[in-house]
């Protein structure tokens, strides 16, 4: 446990080395790369199996940072952490392997990448809400040039419109904050004393919607998700991998950490309009990921309306509603990633095109079977069928809305039939669109480059495709062993006041 | 007048440093180097200027802490020495800046008027008396004057100094008005007896008139709205180092000088910070310039097309977010004020010498000329990121943190229920605006392609330097902002 701050630490300092490293060579950049986020992905596993569940944050470090302006350099975990900080270790490996073919300027590409992971890791750890606001604006800029520079589709506009809403949302959490800093008495930014503030039930409404608000744009809330989807299409696979997969997890992570346990008042009053919005989320991003012509589009939207029930789990805040939504976050992040990696890297990076039309009109499934039979997983992960981590996920979720509000439930029902409706059309147009003679024996134009066969899909593709799938697996057969973590953590006395004022 | 000349010697010892360093350059350069060429001229001023400048830090470092000298005219509390260092830093890194610059024509009356202002600068941070503020600040202008001019061969130049000359004097002018109504209205020059005398005696109208008057000039020399208009030509045709110095030591001594008029001595004529009573305070002028210079800024900022110009607008900006730490000083001291102004000195001087860098090969005058930096030099690219990430106010820089003590320092006058509170939620989200188009600037220099037989750039070694010593420094003062903080 006390080793988890090193992840921080070990990504900046990666992200130095690789810079200076890629200026030499993109080979070494790669691996030592791979090293700093595998070594970091180690790092939060160790801490795993050493992890004793307890209520409560378990601090790691604690010192005086700014005492002038109350803050301190406060890093603990808990099993919620520790669940998302497993996902980013996880997730950045695996972005880092699909990340092997960035050619062009590759040590700065994966400099900004590791920064980008270790603001990442110091959200998930932070117990000061000005810490955890700081590693939250870190992680934005990175971003923004991970985007506008090794990009496509309309990558300036989709990485300026992305950065500009993040950083729009960390401006309303940066004035809520404030606000409930000194409004309540100007003590320190530390989440428990935050929680001592005794804001008016008046006060509460207003703080809660700007943090909320702030922290839910990242996390794709309807209507305030428009740049997801825009921003994943134009980023290169490993950030929409990174971005859709753990950065989205940023946002519901600070609803459930800064905004739930600050101003449970507030939060009882918005409870019903965030479930709306939640699971119009989840039906609206459905509904556009069914009538997409490009692949990652698709993916784009799914994520959106994946989020919506992390969101619509938190909003029923109960205890088994709030571990489903972190389970989610989870699951989303890891089959996410793996979806973003099949149509980003092994297909777009090999045939050019993402439109659906296009990719119809070849045989991929004997062209690309690897690509293949890992998207049709992935799919089926997404869609929650039993056996993936999809599946544990949105059902805890869904048993956990049903008592708070059935229409809810049923709502975010039609959502999952959705996602199958989307999901599989894609396989089908993507991989299934020449099946029969036709696949088995491409047409042999010579002329035409576009209907030749596709070179084959490298090891590190593989590898980091296999470790996805075997995290969705794992976790799809025995979800017990991140709700062992998760289920305790919510025992603590900063959630409980949530938990408990937000349930009607 | 009390106290004794040594003691006035010591206080002093900094400014006579600067001076006999000026004397100095223009010795050597008149006896020596009359023949040779302008950058040799140019590097030897700078080195002999830097030591100079150095000395003069070492002298203000070890005259801390002597309070009152000369009878009350100069104090000497911590944020006169933090801001007689602050400017001596700054103009430190403006020389290294200089050095990395065109050499202009006559090198050495260029390098001895940066200390001549200079002087000014450290004078207007220990002031305390009217006639003393006075003399300083117009010791400083007249020699920005004549920096912002001193391109003869570049109309701009002459344009950008008859602007900042003609907008200056009559500020100036304003502000010897202002000055003598204050005279007049309570006998005395000296700021604590001003404080005295208007404890005692209820507000009048001549009172009112030389607020207005002071706050006219404080205008005119932060460049807020609507007293900004010299900004955006002073620093699209000024020299870039005398621009450097217009946005970075003279902005910090500038707001240190005034912030101590208006607090020590006339904060007895105003009410509750919080909440000012309509039209009586000087308060509600601030807080209504502080609004304008923000939303006007920002919003200006957003179409600008020309690099210097864009700077100007958002030096505008920050000084609607740095009148909010003005407003907040009555509360919770000057240190969030000070550290603002100085890392945003720090910040917007290193952007000015990438500009500078990028003007060796080439103009440097709309935001294109930028385009590929990153191959053309990777140190100017790099630091580029650092000092415009750090105006954003993106952590971990000094920028953020700067303003996060500004607003915190404003919310907890009276939290929202004044209007100061909600100047700074505004500065909050226009920070959004902000950023828009500081990466449209990034963007050029780190993602787009250098343009076809655009030559590699090569900067000399001290303004490498300088260069990198002040990203550094940015980077540390962020990740350590108690190095500032806690000195007051």
């Amino acid at each position: 446990m006390s080793l988890l701050p090193w992840t921080i630490y070990l990504s900046f300092a990666g992200a130095l080395v690789v810079l200076v490293a890629g200026t030499r060579s993109a080979a070494a950049a790669r691996w030592l790369a791979l090293a700093t986020t595998a070594g970091g992905w180690g790092v939060t596993l160790l801490a795993g199996l050493s992890f004793r569940s307890a209520p409560g944050l378990q601090t790691l470090v604690d010192v005086r940072w700014i005492p002038e302006l109350g803050v301190r350099y406060h890093l603990a975990a808990d099993g919620i952490s520790l669940t998302l900080v497993v996902l980013t270790g996880l997730a950045a490996t695996a972005g880092v392997l699909f990340s092997w073919n960035v050619a062009e300027r590759a040590g700065e590409f994966l400099a900004l990448y590791l920064a980008l992971v270790g603001g990442v890791y110091g959200v998930f750890l932070s117990a000061d809400a000005l810490l955890f606001l700081v590693f939250y604006e870190l992680a934005i800029v990175p971003k923004y040039f991970l985007i506008a520079r090794w990009g496509s589709t309309r990558r300036e506009y989709g990485a300026m419109k992305l950065v500009l809403y993040s950083f729009a949302g960390s401006a309303l959490v940066l004035t809520g904050i404030l606000w409930a800093q000194a409004a309540g008495g100007g003590h320190g930014f530390a989440l428990a004393d935050l929680a001592r503030g005794g804001f008016t039930p008046a006060q509460q409404r207003a703080m809660f919607a700007l943090v909320f608000l702030g922290f839910a744009v990242l996390a794709g809330l309807f209507p305030f998700h428009t740049w997801a989807p825009t921003g994943h299409v134009a980023a290169p696979t490993p950030a929409s991998m990174l971005l859709a997969g753990v950065v989205m997890k940023l946002g519901a992570y600070g609803c459930l950490r800064v905004a739930l346990p600050l101003f449970p008042a507030g939060f009882a009053f918005w409870q019903p309009v965030i479930a709306w919005l939640a699971v119009a989320g989840v039906v609206v991003a459905g509904l556009a990921a069914l009538v997409q012509e490009d692949f990652k589009f698709v993916i784009g939207y799914s994520s959106v309306s994946h989020m919506g029930f992390v969101l619509l789990g938190l909003a029923a805040a109960n205890a088994r509603a709030v571990s489903g939504a972190v389970l989610q976050m989870f699951s989303h992040g890891v089959i996410a990633g793996l979806l973003f990696a099949v149509v980003g890297r092994m297909v777009y990076d090999r045939t050019h095109t993402r439109r659906l039309a296009d990719l119809r009109a070849r045989p991929l499934h004997r062209w690309l079977p690897f690509a293949a039979v890992t998207f049709v997983v992935a799919g089926l992960a997404s869609m929650g069928m039993p056996g993936f981590s999809g599946f544990p996920a949105e059902l805890t979720i869904l048993i956990g809305v049903w008592p708070v509000s059935r229409t809810w439930a049923v709502a975010a029902v039609a959502g999952v039939l959705i996602a199958a409706a989307f999901t599989l059309r894609a396989i089908q147009l993507a991989f299934f669109g020449q099946t029969g003679a036709m696949g088995a024996n491409p047409p042999d134009d010579g002329g035409d480059r576009a209907l030749r066969p596709l070179p084959p899909i490298t090891w590190p593709e593989r590898v980091g495709a296999l470790l996805l799938l075997a995290a969705t697996v794992l976790v799809g057969l025995k979800p017990d062993l991140l709700l062992n973590w998760i289920v305790p953590s919510l025992q603590s006395p900063l959630l409980q006041t949530a938990l408990r004022g937000g349930a009607p | 007048m009390t106290g004794s000349y040594a003691e006035l010697a010591r206080a002093l010892l900094p400014e006579a440093g600067l001076m006999a360093g000026a004397l100095l350059i223009l010795g050597i350069d008149l006896v020596w180097l009359r023949t040779r060429s302008s950058t040799l001229r140019l590097r030897v001023a700078a080195g002999i200027a830097a030591m100079a400048v150095m000395a003069a830090m070492v002298a203000v470092w070890l005259g801390a802490g002597a309070g009152p000298v000369a009878g009350g005219a100069l104090v000497l509390d911590s944020l006169a020495v933090a801001a007689r260092l602050g400017v001596l830093g700054l103009t430190l890194f403006t020389l290294g800046v200089a050095t990395g610059a065109p050499a202009p024509r006559h090198p050495a009356e260029y390098v001895a008027i940066m200390l001549f202002a200079t002087a000014g600068f450290t004078l207007m941070g220990a002031a305390h008396q009217l006639l003393i503020a006075f003399l300083a600040l117009e010791l400083a202008s007249l020699s920005l004057y004549v920096l912002a001019g001193f391109d003869k061969t570049c109309p701009e130049s002459a344009e950008a100094a008859l602007k900042y000359f003609l907008v200056g004097g009559m500020s100036s002018a304003f502000l010897l008005f202002g000055f003598s109504l204050i005279y007049g209205a309570t006998g005395s020059i000296e700021l604590p007896e001003i404080a005295a005398v208007l404890g005692r005696q209820a507000s009048s109208p001549l009172l009112e008139v030389a607020l207005v008057m002071i706050l006219v000039s404080f205008g005119f020399k932060v460049a807020a709205v609507p007293f900004h208009l010299w900004a955006p030509d002073a620093y699209a045709g000024a020299p870039t180092p005398s621009a450097a110095l217009i946005a970075s030591g003279s902005k910090l001594a500038g707001f240190v000088l005034f912030a101590r008029l208006l607090w020590p001595a006339l904060g007895r004529a105003v009410g509750v910070a919080a909440a000012p009573r309509g039209g009586r305070d000087w308060l509600l002028a601030v807080v209504l310039m502080a609004g304008a210079s923000l939303l006007l800024g920002n919003v200006a900022a957003l179409v600008q097309r020309n690099l210097r110009r864009l700077l100007a607008y958002s030096a505008i900006a920050h000084a609607g977010a740095l009148l909010l730490g003005v407003l907040a000083l009555g509360g919770s001291g000057p240190a969030p004020l000070f550290y603002y102004a100085a890392t945003y000195g720090l910040a917007a001087l290193g952007v000015f010498g990438v500009i500078a860098g990028v003007e060796r090969v080439g103009g440097c005058a709309r935001i294109e000329d930028l385009a590929g930096l990153h191959r053309r030099s990777p140190l100017l690219a790099a630091c580029l990121l650092i000092f415009v990430l750090s105006l954003a106010g993106i952590p971990p820089l000094a920028g953020f943190f700067g303003k996060l003590s500004v607003f915190m320092a404003a919310l907890q006058l009276d939290g929202l229920a004044g209007p100061v509170g909600w100047l700074a939620v505004l500065a909050i989200l226009l920070s959004v605006v902000a950023l828009y188009y500081y990466l449209i600037v990034l963007k050029q220099a780190l993602v787009a392609a250098p343009a076809p037989r655009t030559p590699r750039i090569a900067v000399p070694l001290p303004a490498a330097l300088a260069l990198a010593g002040a990203a550094a420094l940015l980077v540390l003062l962020g990740v350590f902002p108690s190095l500032v903080l806690a000195r007051f």
